[in-house]
């Protein structure tokens, strides 16, 4: 029966681990902006399209 | 006289995507509209950028002229400094600034690229939804004024407030929210592992009960931070509630959740069942969830600015003949100010200058700016139109007139009354009529059936699954929803509490000026010998000097005429009777009909006209005609249709009464001359004698009264960004004809919040039985509550966007 606590124990070390890791994120700023980056990935540094055009 | 017709094509400005109207200036084989717009160009293509017009097209913006030197000398103040900086270690530094004109992905990839224009800025992030952007620069290289001119020179002038000198930070995102979720989620989720072997009833075997204890010990350390972490809102409302002696929605959720805590605490530590705890982090987590949704909703759609923000940050204020920009919270008695044209007076003021013409529009409503004189007191809140004038500080910015006058008392007036909503209303009666039933059913497990267990499981069971969530909820979403649907049609509610009130209109009063006639199109036409194209050019050149409304109307007119860039000699303009100057050897006038020497005549109402001479000839004259909308008969007849009353308020004489007396059906709902004052009488009339919710459409200018006391005030605007603090709604001019479906789409919002509230009082019903005959577990109350919650969100905001998509069709 020992092996339920040491589980039990395992399961919850692992759930913290997974709050710790959500509350980390958030406070990176993960969740602050969810438009900006998916436009941003968009961009290429350089945009072949207009390089013609302006040199 | 027609203007000349060899326009051949339609060109537009290359960098903000405007038609070129007068004057084009060339660079690189692209054609601008001003000089803005060219240097903007120039700027990006010296640094290499021109990758921004290959985005989204011409999405640029016109920098303006708002900007002088030393506008944000006020930055580099160091108590002002301290403010703004988020962050800094004395090099590097950090500044989050709020951009309200970025619009589109190009200026997320222009404003990402600002280093490229300094090095010593070393990066910027945009965050898009709440329109800020983040830099981090070197301070020991670029000063914050510096910093401000170069995104204000590129286009995007940073709207710093008085809010952010004050500390305070504008509706910042909120983070804890996410923590509290994060954590009664975890919480719940282990409880709920935890729990599984007592749903499935361990036997009474020790090493069964051993576990069992330690299950539940573990339960009731997880369910500590959910109690006093994540639940601590609810009882902080629900207390502040109480304290207040009213009754609000957090009041029976707080007493559901401390009667579970307990009874869950005294059966576990009694061993006597299993607790509840499960269901009390499942409840708080779906409750927190539905908030957190809630939030965003109202995040998107909230007219955040308050009064400060129409104040300046920073004034000129004049030392022995030198400027210096002090910022306003510094200004004592007895300062001098300078104040420029279109400057707002910062603080009630004794004017040294001559004279001024202060413009109180946007506090009293009056559109004629008034004529002060030298020693005359000034107020704060209007502002100087023309050249500067010198002022000298009466009171401080914080005791002025002005912003008592704005303080949220007057204009957050009665009519915003969160308890009259039709939510409130039915909560003051939910939230004690489901306690006495919880209370009742309590009792008589208790004494009745002797069942103390059983009672206490019904009596929470009873406030949790009868949780008026699903009631709040429904009119949150379907406003919050609709008020997105009408801004995606150009019409801008203040708050959803306009559209509940909006639903309810029966009389629709509109202005005239400005509002049924469009204040930017007039109908122009120019009357007597053409103007040969010369003389054009002459006419375009000299009313082009002056900024009054009629000389801008003829500038428009001769839009394809080009203006000469000569000098003018010996200009001159009189207030009220026209400008003249020297062209060459000639005296050209424009103006009255007095102004350039002729007999007074009398022209049209509603119509001006302005003659012009030369060398004192007069050629004739141009005739300005106010224009109605074209959709104005339209409208009204369709709000006839659909039974509502409709009056016209005017301020003019009643020229046009053959006209508008066959579109609104009845000369004795015209009604002409009327004052501001006459107009707000005239609404509260309607109001309280006739007990009529009357909607006004106004303009917001002269008519800012009237729109106060209407039950909905409606500005008509031309620039969404015309705000006037007393209306309820912005229209966009050209959707005016839309009025009527738009009442209708807030009709139908309020039958969808009755029909939500339908589904939730039978699920309240079924549930509250079940609970009433002991037969509910609280595990089951806490799932059927948030799937109520669930349905009623899918329901509300399917139908309320049906049935935006049938009205608003056409």
């Amino acid at each position: 029966m020992t092996a339920i606590f040491v589980m039990l124990a395992a399961s919850l070390s692992i759930a913290i681990a997974f709050l710790g890791a959500f509350i980390w994120s958030v406070r990176k700023g993960h969740y602050d902006d969810d438009y900006t980056p998916s436009v941003r990935i968009l961009m290429d540094d350089k945009m072949p399209a207009t390089k013609k055009k302006t040199t | 006289m027609e203007p000349p017709q060899e326009v051949a094509e339609k060109h537009t400005c290359y960098h903000c995507g405007e038609d070129l109207k007068s004057e084009v200036i060339f660079l690189d084989e692209h054609e601008f509209c001003c000089e803005g717009c060219s240097v903007v160009y120039d700027l990006l293509k010296e640094n290499d950028l021109c990758d921004y017009y290959a985005i989204d097209g011409s999405q640029g913006i016109s920098p303006g002229n708002s900007f002088f030197d030393g506008k944000y000398d006020y930055l580099d103040l160091p108590e002002v400094t301290t403010k703004i900086l988020e962050f800094t270690d004395g090099k590097l530094s950090c500044v989050n600034w709020h951009i309200p004109k970025m619009h589109c992905s190009s200026c997320i990839w222009l404003l990402e690229q600002l280093y490229r224009f300094n090095p010593a800025i070393r990066s910027s992030v945009v965050n898009f939804p709440e329109k800020k952007l983040r830099i981090t620069f070197d301070s020991t290289k670029i000063k914050l004024s510096e910093l401000a001119a170069v995104i204000t020179r590129v286009g995007y002038e940073p709207y710093i407030s008085l809010n952010d000198l004050e500390g305070k930070r504008i509706r910042q995102w909120n983070r804890i929210k996410l923590y509290k979720i994060g954590i009664a989620g975890f919480a719940f989720g282990n409880i709920m592992m935890l729990s599984f072997p007592e749903y499935f009833h361990l036997s009474s075997s020790s090493i069964d009960q051993d576990l069992r204890k330690t299950f539940s010990y573990m339960n009731v350390a997880l369910s500590l931070p959910v109690l006093f972490y994540c639940a601590a809102d609810f009882f902080k409302s629900a207390w502040n509630a109480l304290k207040g002696k009213y009754m609000n929605i957090e009041a029976p959720i707080a007493l559901a959740l401390i009667c579970i805590f307990l009874t869950s605490l005294y059966q576990i530590f009694t061993e006597t069942g299993p607790g509840y705890l499960d269901s009390f982090a499942g409840a708080i987590f779906f409750m927190l969830v539905g908030r957190f949704f809630q939030d965003k909703t109202y995040a998107g759609i909230a007219f955040d600015r308050d009064y400060k923000s129409y104040f300046p940050i920073a004034v000129s204020v004049l030392n022995n003949g030198t400027e210096t920009r002090t910022p306003i919270t510094d200004l004592k008695k007895g300062d001098q100010l300078l104040v420029r044209n279109q400057e707002l007076i910062p603080a009630d003021a004794v004017l040294l200058s001559a004279e001024a013409l202060i413009d109180y529009s946007f506090v009293s409503g009056e559109a004629e700016p008034l004529r002060r004189k030298k020693g005359d007191t000034i107020y704060a809140g209007g502002k100087q139109t023309g050249p500067s004038i010198e002022l000298e500080v009466l009171r401080e910015v914080s005791q002025s007139y002005l912003t008592q006058l704005w303080n949220n008392d007057t204009f957050g007036r009665e009519k915003e009354d969160q308890n009259n909503t039709l939510a409130a209303r039915i909560n003051r009666y939910f939230s004690p009529t489901v306690l006495v039933i919880a209370s009742l059913t309590f009792l008589f497990w208790y004494f009745i059936n002797d069942n103390p267990e059983t009672a206490f499981r019904a009596f929470t069971t009873c406030l949790l699954v009868a949780c008026p969530c699903g009631l709040v909820f429904s009119s949150t979403f379907t406003n919050g929803n609709l008020v997105a649907l009408f801004g995606k049609n150009r019409c801008y509610p203040k708050n959803s509490d306009a559209i509940e009130r909006l639903s309810k209109i029966d009389t629709v009063v509109f202005d005239k000026t400005g509002t049924i006639t469009k204040s930017s199109e007039v109908e122009i036409a120019f009357v007597g010998d053409d103007l040969s194209p010369e003389e054009m050019v002459i006419v375009k050149t000299i009313a082009s000097q002056s900024s009054h409304p009629l000389s801008r109307v003829i500038v428009d007119f001769l839009s394809n005429v080009k203006a000469s860039r000569r000098g003018l000699m010996g200009y001159q303009e009189v207030p009220g009777a026209g400008i003249s100057c020297q062209w060459g050897g000639q005296e050209v006038r424009l103006g009255s009909a007095q102004w350039v020497g002729l007999q007074k005549t009398e022209a049209a109402a509603g119509s001006s006209q302005v003659f012009v001479s030369i060398d004192r000839q007069v050629p004739g004259y141009f005739l300005v005609k106010s224009k109605y909308r074209a959709n104005l008969p339209l409208t009204i007849s369709k709000l006839q249709s659909k039974g509502f009353d409709t009056y016209l308020l005017s301020g003019d004489k009643p020229t046009d009464q053959d006209f508008l007396a066959p579109v609104f059906g009845n000369k004795s709902n015209l009604l002409f001359e009327q004052k501001p004052e006459e107009k707000l009488q005239f609404i509260r009339h309607l109001q309280e004698t006739e007990k009529k919710n009357v909607l006004m459409v106004g303009d917001g200018l002269n008519d800012a009264g009237a729109l106060r006391q209407s039950n909905v005030g409606v500005a008509v605007s031309d620039d969404i960004n015309n705000f006037s603090p007393s209306c309820d709604l912005i229209l966009e001019g050209n959707r005016l004809a839309l009025l009527p479906a738009y009442i209708k789409l807030a009709k139908a919002g309020q039958n969808i919040i009755k029909a939500s509230f339908g589904i939730s009082v039978v699920y309240n019903v079924f549930g509250l039985s079940l609970a009433i005959g002991g037969q509910l577990s609280p595990v089951i109350a806490a799932i059927l509550m948030p799937v109520s919650l669930v349905t009623i969100v899918a329901f509300t905001t399917f139908t309320s966007s049906r049935a935006a998509a049938r009205l608003l069709k056409n």
